[in-house]
């Protein structure tokens, strides 16, 4: 190939369909080797919406993202949680090493709200991350994140029913999660370069923890007992 | 010693006329003696043939529409205490020349603002901005500014060009009596030159050590003291408006012209506000009162407006509004940003906008951070707090991700245990005790819950998500 040519080609506009995008964009790497290697730029887009569709919640969706937000939260941008499903819970948040004050929740009343929520967060250039659970997906909403996120240079993630799969959308990143013993599996449905056939496994696990144990029968520990 | 003089010719006019955009022909009137005169009017009136000097009866047949007010010299002069504070933007010297008119020193403060040209054009738009007009005059004396200004003289003078320019200028700006300007005219001294020419000793004994002494100021032959605007220690400046409104947009349209008043007010006392009230007023109830929330203290008008707007936006007015209010409350400390810098700053990446402008449209309930407690009831082991609030880590056993508002009933049976029990037992000191088992399951979907057994009836819950 021309040397000419293979500069254009270097350009970060143009992606072969073999390769990976080169994003110009600034990625957040994931914290998980296995995922960094199939993402464009090798982490999390930044100024990107990505999408995250799952059957079930609880089955380690925040911990996957949990590296990456823990860093965020380190650089003081904030960290905002739009609409959360349940209680973002303090003490586990904080033993993985996110910064409490740099976390902002928002509970709007409306779809519409949280919509409007959701894109004046991104786009306000305040948050390095934004964490939507929204309810009525629509092409048109997601796009408007979608510019958000551009605008602002934020990390935007929204979860969906994996059911949603199978509609168009505007996001950049578009992954589904599947639960399996000690980890997830993680199908890259949507990417900039090709999307990737074969689903990948994540361990979960905390580093140093052993195969969990079916049981419950050992004696109880006390964590607390205040009879004095 | 640089000085900006600034005359406000229609001052009387304009305190009735700038909280609205739209020109009802007005004219503002004065009693003296027994009759009613116009003093001033504005253009639609003028179209309509209203002059100054005609009495209001006339001037009201001329057209039945015209709105007639009473001039109101406690209203000028409490606008011109808010133009000296608006002034308080450029420089740390403003002096009030009144009853329409500002004198600022500005020779202090040229380099911070880039030029006088620079200045100046800054202070016009300024004028433009909060609906006023001016004339201003630039001079090393402040009362040759100030009769440069008065005259209509849109320049900038210096000490060498000074003496010429003043010469030309009719006597009658001076502060003179009456009879004095009289007799001057009757010798045929109708400017400042022509005084100038008389011999000293005879102009000071004909018609007194005044005139002499104004002259002198102009030139810069005698010193003139002159005292400073001290902003008053509480900011709170009222607008009445021309026709009551009842849309949102001519109320902010109005603090548009009220702001720039305390950006400059709170730029003299080194000062931001954290909490503003923008009072409406309505016929016979009570009034509509908009409170402002900044999570830091903040200077800039434009900020202040921004806040407002999402305000307005959430505001149903139960009547129309015919006066509004601006009060500023808890003002802090807030030093050294010019207001340049400031504004540059709140563009981009600005967490403390996103802040209030979310509490205002979603509440403020709904717009919080959270921090771990140390409490061992898992539901008590955390709260709500404002965002950004610093607190300390706290030490946490493994817990899980998301925790459920209120505990799930759930049957065993569905699930796998796994790990070790961890057993909690606490809070029987203030009437709400937990003595409860908890595990690690896997539901068959494959989440990983939080789970735990009551232990005095022995059922199972859902307390958590190990998202």
């Amino acid at each position: 190939m021309s040397a000419a040519l293979e500069s254009v080609l270097q350009h970060p506009g143009i992606w072969r369909g073999k390769q990976l995008a080169q994003a110009s964009e600034e990625t957040l790497s994931t914290g998980f080797a296995e995922l960094d290697a199939e993402l464009p730029g090798g982490g999390w887009p930044r100024g990107t919406l990505t999408e995250i569709l799952l059957e079930r919640e609880g089955i380690g969706e925040l911990r996957l993202l949990l590296p990456a937000l823990a860093r965020v939260s380190g650089q003081s941008a904030w960290l905002a949680w739009v609409a959360p499903p349940h209680v973002p819970y303090a003490p586990a948040l904080a033993a993985s090493g996110i910064r409490l004050e740099r976390l902002l929740i928002a509970r709007p009343q409306s779809p519409a709200d949280a919509w409007w929520t959701a894109e004046q967060a991104l786009r306000s250039g305040a948050c390095g991350a934004v964490l939507n659970w929204l309810e009525m997906p629509d092409e048109k909403r997601m796009r408007r994140l979608q510019l958000g996120a551009e605008s602002g240079r934020s990390w935007g993630v929204l979860f969906r029913s994996a059911a949603a799969a199978q509609e168009r959308s505007p996001a950049g990143l578009r992954l589904r999660l599947e639960p399996r013993p000690d980890g997830l599996a993680v199908h890259i449905l949507k990417r900039r370069g090709n999307p990737l056939g074969r689903p990948l496994h994540l361990d979960l696990r905390p580093a140093g923890s052993g195969p969990a144990s079916t049981l419950s029968t050992g004696p109880a520990r006390k964590t607390a007992s205040h009879a004095s | 010693m640089l000085w900006l003089a600034l005359h406000f010719p229609a001052l009387s006019l304009e305190v009735f006329t700038r909280g609205s955009a739209s020109a009802l022909p007005l004219a503002v009137v004065e009693k003296q003696g027994n009759r009613t005169w116009v003093i001033a009017r504005n253009d639609p009136a003028a179209e309509r043939g209203v002059r100054p000097g005609m009495a209001a009866s006339a001037a009201q047949a001329l057209a039945d529409e015209l709105v007639v007010r009473q001039r109101d010299p406690g209203d000028e002069q409490a606008a011109l205490t808010g133009l000296a504070a608006w002034a308080g933007r450029f420089t740390p010297s403003v002096s009030l020349q009144a009853p329409d008119g500002l004198l600022l020193e500005v020779g202090t403060c040229l380099t911070l603002h880039r030029g006088l040209d620079n200045l100046r054009a800054r202070v016009r738009e300024g004028v433009d901005a909060m609906a006023y007009s001016a004339t201003s005059a630039c001079a090393p004396t402040a009362l040759g500014a100030w009769l440069l200004a008065q005259a209509g003289e849109e320049t900038a003078v210096d000490a060498n060009a000074l003496e010429a320019r003043l010469a030309r200028l009719p006597v009658g700006l001076l502060d003179l009596s009456p009879d004095t300007r009289e007799s001057l005219d009757l010798v045929g001294a109708h400017t400042l030159g022509d005084c100038l020419k008389l011999p000293r000793a005879g102009l000071a004994r004909r018609y007194g050590q005044g005139l002499l002494d104004q002259l002198d100021r102009a030139l810069g032959r005698l010193p003139e003291p002159r005292a400073f605007f001290a902003p008053p220690p509480r900011f709170e400046r009222r607008l009445e408006l021309p026709a009551p409104v009842e849309h949102a947009e001519a109320l902010l349209f109005v603090a548009r012209r009220l702001l720039p008043e305390l950006e400059g007010y709170l730029a003299l006392r080194q000062a931001g506000v954290q909490a503003l009230e923008y009072v409406c007023r309505h016929e016979g109830r009570p009034d509509t009162v908009l409170k402002l929330g900044f999570v830091k203290p903040v200077r800039a008008a434009s900020r202040m407006l921004l806040l407002l707007r999402e305000t307005l936006e959430r505001t149903v007015l139960p009547a129309p509004v015919y006066a509004v209010r601006l009060r500023a409350r808890r003002l802090q400390p807030l030093h050294g940003s010019s207001p340049d810098l400031f504004q540059r700053g709140e563009e981009a990446g600005d967490g403390d906008l996103l802040l209030e402008r979310l509490r205002v449209r979603l509440g403020r309930d709904a717009v919080y951070g959270v921090e771990a407690v140390a409490d061992h009831r898992p539901e008590r082991a955390w709260r709500r707090c404002e965002a950004g609030t610093r607190t300390k880590p706290a030490a946490a056993p493994k817990r899980p991700l998301w925790l459920l508002p209120r505990p799930l009933p759930c049957r065993n049976g569905d699930l796998v245990l796994k790990g070790a029990v961890e057993r909690i037992e606490s809070g029987w000191w203030d009437g709400r005790d937990a003595t409860r088992d908890y595990y690690v399951a896997q539901d068959r979907a494959g989440a990983r819950l939080w789970v735990y057994c009551e232990r005095a009836t022995g059922e199972w819950f859902v307390h958590g998500l190990f998202a």
